[in-house]
């Protein structure tokens, strides 16, 4: 009897992951994509097959650790948000080049309407910019099959295999029926140095060698079961629902809304594994006289579909305004680009009001912008460079103390440059885990420089907006800015509360005074992890 | 046999475990389910939704289309509001009807009262007091989900007991107990009404 259980996207890939023999999981959280690694740290068979699980700093050290794994012969996965697909852009586009061992599974989990990051980047142009084979599932299910199959077509061909989701399917939950459970590879690792040393010579014989494989790989999409043609018989005469001669291509979660419409007779092409399957769409093209395409994110098919279809064929799409350029599909924009009715909700409300997510009561992160806040304003041409965290809610009221906020570590850097240019003070604040993740680097510069800036680590002990995952330099922040070279007298532990605003708005000004590089760490535990661990202690007893 | 919900309210309220309590009695019930989340700590104290879709057929989006809810289920009266055009014109609002007030301007409680109230169908209890009154203050989320029992013709309320059981068991059985007692008080305010 086939077991099913009730999974997320996210733990439909993690538990897809185990039962496919994973050996290890390399990320680092972001959301949508942080429920994956956190389902593997809890999951008993990863405990009894000794997965490792442990956070990495940040995408680029899980996605080369993982690449090592797999160079070891066992299989691995790594996971991350869209944006961290920028961090380990690097190690990506390479490990296409070496080629792997072991199975290596990259999971980027995209976020259109960006419920929570800062741009909708589509991760599949990543995936043709490396030449790699990309799953994109539609369901739950798919996630679980998928993630098996993508270990094997990595095995297979030898390369890395990257899937992607949406927020949709990553925080969505369903029934998921599970497979049986597959051994876990033996450490094998590999002796062919000529794969793995990529000097211009092999490295060219090592290119040569991706190029020569973009056929096999554009067979397997071919043929992939998850690339299904839908021409129902009657195509021809059946236009009840829709209009006359159309036909949809639907990738990924695109599926997912245009079956729920059900246009009767009209054709449908699912993608579900690219490249976009040139044959099927050739077959599918000659049944209609246009087609409209549906897929979350940017135009990645559409564009393609375009281009094999030449300029004459009426494609619609993101690009020709039948679906919005921006945001994710929803049922309705799906509906209406189908030319279906759209049921009557009710209209909105009168008495409502915007409600916007808040640092919490008690949190160290208000005490710190209320001491910035009080210290900047004697200065008035103060620039406060933010980062990636919860503290990006210092940007809203009543704070609205940030200027900016780019991507991980942009604030110490940012404030660096600024500070190049002449401006003063300049003044960054970085979350402890953003540090660990992109600021040391950027710090080490500041250091060499010798560039005047005021940096602030708010460390609150844990890598607090994705749920409270462990953050990987705690307890070594004083460290790592002394070897840094930040100098002692000018690097301070405060403990961010109502009470010691005197002390820390005075380090505040010193410091802002300094023509050098300072660093000032308030120190906090964050009260959700706080509170969580006072509770699981509570239930121990 | 379909039924779409909406549940809402403020970060932190505990409408993802409503959602695991419904989860797990359609599951057990052998009910198809999506159920589409909001997760990520930054959501505390600003708006939270999930979209929960319960069906003997198989469902397609995660997403619940406009105008296509049976039901909205709310900890926050104004988060009610938020959703009205996911409701079906004939859709029933199940909702507590104190006010979390966490921002500046936060409409005019007996305005946005007098608003709920004139919808089609709604029911709307001051669930925190009615916890705290009955020694379960913690158990608000659970009154709620009683109240909105009747009108989830596709799960027994009795299923929806055994949920609750399975679901809090880890937690001791002091606080299934609690749980269990909050659900049935919100249970039977709504049949009081639908009885009227």
């Amino acid at each position: 009897m086939t077991e099913k259980k009730l999974l997320l996207g996210d733990e439909a890939v993690a538990l897809g992951a185990l039962y496919a023999g994973l050996s290890g999981v390399y990320a680092y959280p972001g959301t949508p994509s942080t429920e994956i690694t956190e389902y593997i740290q809890q999951s008993p068979l990863a405990l009894e097959r000794g997965v490792r699980s442990r956070w990495c700093a940040n995408e680029k050290t899980a996605m080369e650790a993982a690449l090592g794994m797999s160079y070891a012969g066992k299989r691995a996965l790594v996971c991350m948000k869209h944006v961290g697909m920028n961090v380990c852009a690097d190690a990506f586009v390479n490990a296409a080049v070496t080629g792997v061992k072991g199975g290596l599974v990259v999971l980027a989990a995209d976020d259109p309407s960006m419920h929570s990051s800062q741009n909708e980047q589509d991760s599949r142009f990543y995936g043709k910019f490396a030449m790699v084979p990309i799953l994109e599932p539609a369901s739950q299910q798919e996630a679980f099959d998928l993630t098996a199959e993508a270990f094997r077509l990595s095995e297979a061909l030898r390369l890395p295999v990257l899937m992607r989701l949406v927020t949709r399917l990553a925080h969505s939950r369903a029934a998921v029926e599970i497979g049986p459970v597959r051994p876990q590879n033996a450490l094998d690792p590999d002796d062919e140095r000529t794969r793995w040393v990529l000097l211009p010579g092999n490295a060219r014989r090592q290119y040569a060698l991706l190029i020569g494989k973009q056929e096999e790989i554009a067979a397997r999409a071919e043929e992939a079961g998850c690339n299904s043609l839908e021409i129902p018989r009657q195509a021809q005469d059946d236009k009840r629902e829709t209009q006359e001669g159309l036909g949809v291509i639907a990738a990924g979660i695109g599926y997912n809304y245009v079956r729920e419409i059900l246009p009767a007779g009209v054709p449908v092409l699912k993608i579900s594994q690219y490249p976009v399957p040139a044959a099927k769409l050739r077959t599918i093209s000659t049944q209609c006289s246009r087609l409209l395409v549906v897929e979350d994110g940017q135009p990645f098919v559409e564009e393609q579909v375009r281009g094999l279809l030449g300029p004459d064929y009426p494609v619609l799409g993101r690009l020709t305004g039948a679906l919005p350029r921006t945001g994710e599909l929803t049922p309705d924009c799906v509906a209406a680009a189908l030319g279906a009715d759209c049921a009557n909700g009710l209209p909105p409300a009168v008495h409502l009001a915007p409600r916007p997510p808040q640092l919490c009561q008690g949190c160290g992160h208000r005490d710190v912008y209320t001491a910035l806040n009080r210290v900047a304003a004697e200065f008035p041409g103060a620039r406060i460079f933010g980062d990636i965290g919860c503290y990006t809610l210092g940007a809203l009221p009543p704070w609205r103390a940030i200027d900016s906020c780019v991507d991980m570590g942009a604030s110490i850097t940012m404030a660096k440059g600024a500070a190049d240019a002449g401006l003063r003070p300049a003044i960054a604040v970085i979350g402890d885990s953003t540090f660990t993740h992109s600021g040391m680097t950027g710090l080490l510069d500041a250091v060499n420089d010798r560039s005047a800036i005021t940096v602030i680590i708010s460390d609150n002990l844990t890598t607090a907006m994705t749920g409270g995952q462990d953050s990987a330099g705690t307890h070594k922040f004083e460290a790592i800015c002394l070897a840094l070279g930040v100098e002692r007298e000018h690097l301070h532990v405060v403990e961010p509360l109502p009470k010691n605003m005197d002390e820390i708005t005075r380090i505040l000004r010193e410091e802002i005074a300094y023509e050098g590089v300072s660093v000032i760490i308030p120190q906090r535990e964050c009260m959700q992890t706080l509170s969580r661990k006072l509770r699981q202690k509570k239930q121990a007893k | 046999m379909k039924i779409d919900l909406k549940l809402c309210g403020v970060g932190g309220q505990g409408i993802l475990t409503i959602a695991t309590v419904l989860g797990e009695a359609a599951t057990a019930a052998g009910l198809q389910l999506k159920q589409a989340e909001v997760h990520g700590m930054s959501q505390r104290g600003g708006d939270v939704q999930s979209d929960l879709r319960l069906s003997t057929e198989p469902i397609w989006s995660d997403l619940i289309p406009l105008g296509g809810a049976d039901l909205i289920v709310s900890m926050e009266p104004m988060e009610a509001l938020r959703y009205l055009p996911y409701l079906r014109a004939d859709g029933a609002v199940v909702t507590a009807s104190r006010p979390l007030v966490n921002i500046p301007d936060y409409p005019d409680e007996a305005a946005l009262l007098a608003e709920l109230d004139s919808l089609p169908k709604v029911v709307r209890l001051d669930i925190e007091q009615v916890a705290r009154d009955s020694g379960v203050p913690r158990s608000a989320n659970m009154v709620l989900l009683g109240m909105a029992a009747p009108y989830i013709p596709l799960l027994e309320p009795d299923s929806l007991r055994a949920a609750i059981s399975r679901i809090f068991s880890r937690k001791g059985e002091s606080i299934v107990q609690a749980n269990l007692q909050a659900f049935d008080l919100g249970l039977e305010h709504s049949m009081k009404l639908v009885s009227q």
